[in-house]
């Protein structure tokens, strides 16, 4: 085989070039962090008290975050794209304003609203003796604020591309809207529900800003993996580096286990 | 039973305007052309919109009031609908989708089995029943929508363009399923803008345009008197009546051997699309049973095919393209010979 027929004729070099450059942007950082970890140390690290701490928070409330996303988020996602609810367009806008907010943004809109002497936290307060800031509801919350647009988004395009027409047949078949929701509705749609909960479970793993503003850092209560890696950095930069490779490697694994599904349905080639 | 229909909806820019009544064992088909307003009248039927003005009762029953406003949605309706492009339900494999009218109301699971199981059978497709929609051809899924529909034992049934998506094989099988399917507990509606279908397949036909009916009547009523574009449109498909016997089909003086059909012994209205004939300088060769010996009365060229009159012993009009008739003048041959093959010749009860 000639080096002209390796070649892909329709690939411009320029293309080529850039593209190999934004490769290397993504990949560097990863090499190095994997060069720069002293895995010898990794097992002390796992054997740290606060780490397991963290991660143990971290994973908890994210999940609980992608739980409650799902229970609300499949629910408004059906109504922007189905309902005839005037003002849909603002709605939308409205209910997904948090994921492009700056998360800091979003902690202090969090504490104006739900704060101590927020306009609704201070009723929670006065009646029920509720106080959310600095515990670790406080975190799902904050979470939750700034994840569950990316549900919200993906399943309403899934709920889009899922056939009306089907729908309608199964109507005319006996079902109720609702039996049509659950049995028809719902399984045409669970790609993009099970990329939507993996992009919001993703992104309140990772959150920082708005949970260290509206949450605080507690130990056990607040301080979560990120805002651990963060704080380690200025104390033990060996555990920072190894908080850090152990996100890499879960995120790799979620990554890997759903490429197809995820993929496809955020593409839309399903 | 009868279904009584007398609506008016106003969809996009068409006042759509209708008043007829369906009884059961019959089978009307609604005609015209596209955007006539055919599919928005079987929507309002079946419950998917309702009307803006006017009522729809079944037996007497209510199911539309504008003025009342009572409203029976479309799951509490004894009618089945076939959508045009089946709409099966395409995370369920085949035997799922027929039971699914079952489960949905209410029937165990092993009920909705059997009877999905049984009305497969019906239609002749029990082998399809592990198989995923995504697996079938536009025949296959055609004739499980249809099994489907049949399943949770409608006293109306709906059909919008049922043979419009199938090619031409596939076509021919869903009308003679469609035609077996008549029974007298059934009352069926058929959205065709395909006049032959209709004339064959229906015992009344409704034509329909720009919103409103034109014209009622049986298929020789329409003959008769044709007032539409889509009657004349038939009138155009040569029409004829002629007495049936088994495959044998005397028109006149002539003999015609039909393909596989529906009708019963006795009068019929037989129609030879005039594309599906060919013409000849020599008798031809090979497959076509029905040949005869004939000659041309006039030729019209004004459209983009040629369109011929045929002299006795059959005076049907003929459609060749340019270059085909051409072909035709040019060649030694002395004689006219015409041909048709006998799955073109369509027949129904008269």
């Amino acid at each position: 085989m000639s080096r002209r027929d390796r070649h892909d004729a329709r690939t411009p070099i320029v293309i080529l070039s850039l593209g190999i450059v934004a490769v290397a942007f993504f990949v560097l950082p990863l090499v190095a962090l994997a060069i720069r970890v002293p895995w010898s140390s990794l097992f002390d690290a796992l054997g740290n008290d606060a780490t397991i701490e963290a991660l143990l928070l971290s994973v908890i409330t994210s999940l609980i975050t992608t739980v409650l996303a799902v229970i609300f988020g499949v629910p408004l996602a059906w109504l922007l794209a189905r309902s005839n609810l005037p003002g849909r367009q603002t709605i939308r806008g409205l209910c997904t304003l948090s994921m492009v907010l700056p998360p800091v943004v979003a902690g202090v809109a969090l504490l104006a609203s739900l704060g101590r002497r927020g306009v609704v936290g201070q009723i929670l307060d006065d009646w029920f003796g509720v106080r959310l800031p600095f515990t670790m509801p406080a975190v799902i919350v904050a979470q939750l604020f700034v994840a569950m647009p990316f549900l919200v988004l993906t399943v309403e395009s899934g709920f889009a591309r899922s056939s009306m027409t089907v729908e309608e047949a199964a109507r005319t078949l006996g079902a109720t809207p609702w039996y049509v929701f659950s049995r028809v509705t719902i399984p045409a749609t669970r790609p993009a529900i099970v990329a939507g909960a993996v992009l919001t479970w993703a992104r309140a793993l990772g959150e920082f800003g708005a949970t260290i503003t509206f949450a605080g850092n507690f130990p056990g209560a607040t301080r979560t993996l990120p805002i651990a890696t963060y704080l380690a950095l200025e104390t033990n930069v060996d555990d920072a580096l190894l908080i850090s490779m152990l996100m890499v490697i879960l995120s790799l694994i979620i990554l890997v286990a759903l490429r197809g599904r995820w993929v496809g349905a955020i593409g839309g080639v399903r | 039973m009868t279904l009584s229909v007398d609506v008016r909806r106003l969809v996009g820019s068409l006042q759509l305007d209708a008043s007829f009544a369906v009884e059961s064992g019959e089978t009307v088909a609604v005609v015209g052309p596209n955007g006539a307003g055919k599919t928005s009248l079987l929507r309002m039927i079946a419950g998917l919109s309702a009307a803006d003005e006017g009522r729809i009762t079944w037996n007497g029953t209510v199911w539309d009031d504008a003025s009342s406003g009572e409203f029976v949605s479309p799951e509490q309706r004894p009618v089945s609908y076939v959508f045009q492009d089946h709409a099966l339900i395409p995370h369920l494999n085949v035997l799922n989708n027929v039971a699914f009218g079952v489960r949905a109301n209410g029937g165990r699971r092993r009920v909705a089995r059997e009877r999905a199981t049984r009305a497969l059978t019906d239609v002749g497709s029990l082998e399809l029943a592990d198989r995923m929609p995504s697996e079938l051809s536009g025949g296959e899924s055609q004739t499980v929508a249809i099994a489907r529909a049949l399943a949770t034992d409608p006293k109306l049934m709906l059909f919008d363009e049922p043979f419009a998506a199938l090619d031409a094989g596939a076509r021919a099988q869903a009308r003679r399923l469609f035609a077996s399917m008549s029974n007298e507990s059934l009352a069926r509606i058929l959205v065709t803008h395909d006049a032959v279908d209709a004339l064959t397949l229906a015992d009344r036909i409704i034509a329909l345009e720009s919103g409103s009916i034109v014209q009622v009547g049986t298929p020789s009523e329409l003959l008769a008197t044709p007032r539409s574009h889509f009657v004349a449109e038939i009138l155009g498909f040569n029409p004829m009546s002629g007495e049936l016997s088994g495959d044998q089909l005397s028109i006149g003086t002539m003999i015609l051997t039909v393909g596989a059909h529906e009708a019963p012994d006795g009068s019929v209205i037989a129609i030879i699309r005039p594309r599906s004939v060919s013409l000849h300088r020599s008798r031809p060769e090979g497959s076509p049973r029905n040949v005869w010996r004939t000659s041309i009365t006039t030729v019209d060229r004004t459209s983009d095919r040629v369109r011929v009159q045929l002299g006795a012993p059959l005076h049907i009009a003929v459609e060749v393209t340019p270059a085909g008739f051409e072909a035709l003048l040019t060649d030694t041959g002395e004689d006219l010979w015409a041909s048709v093959k006998a799955s073109e010749i369509a027949v129904h009860p008269a």
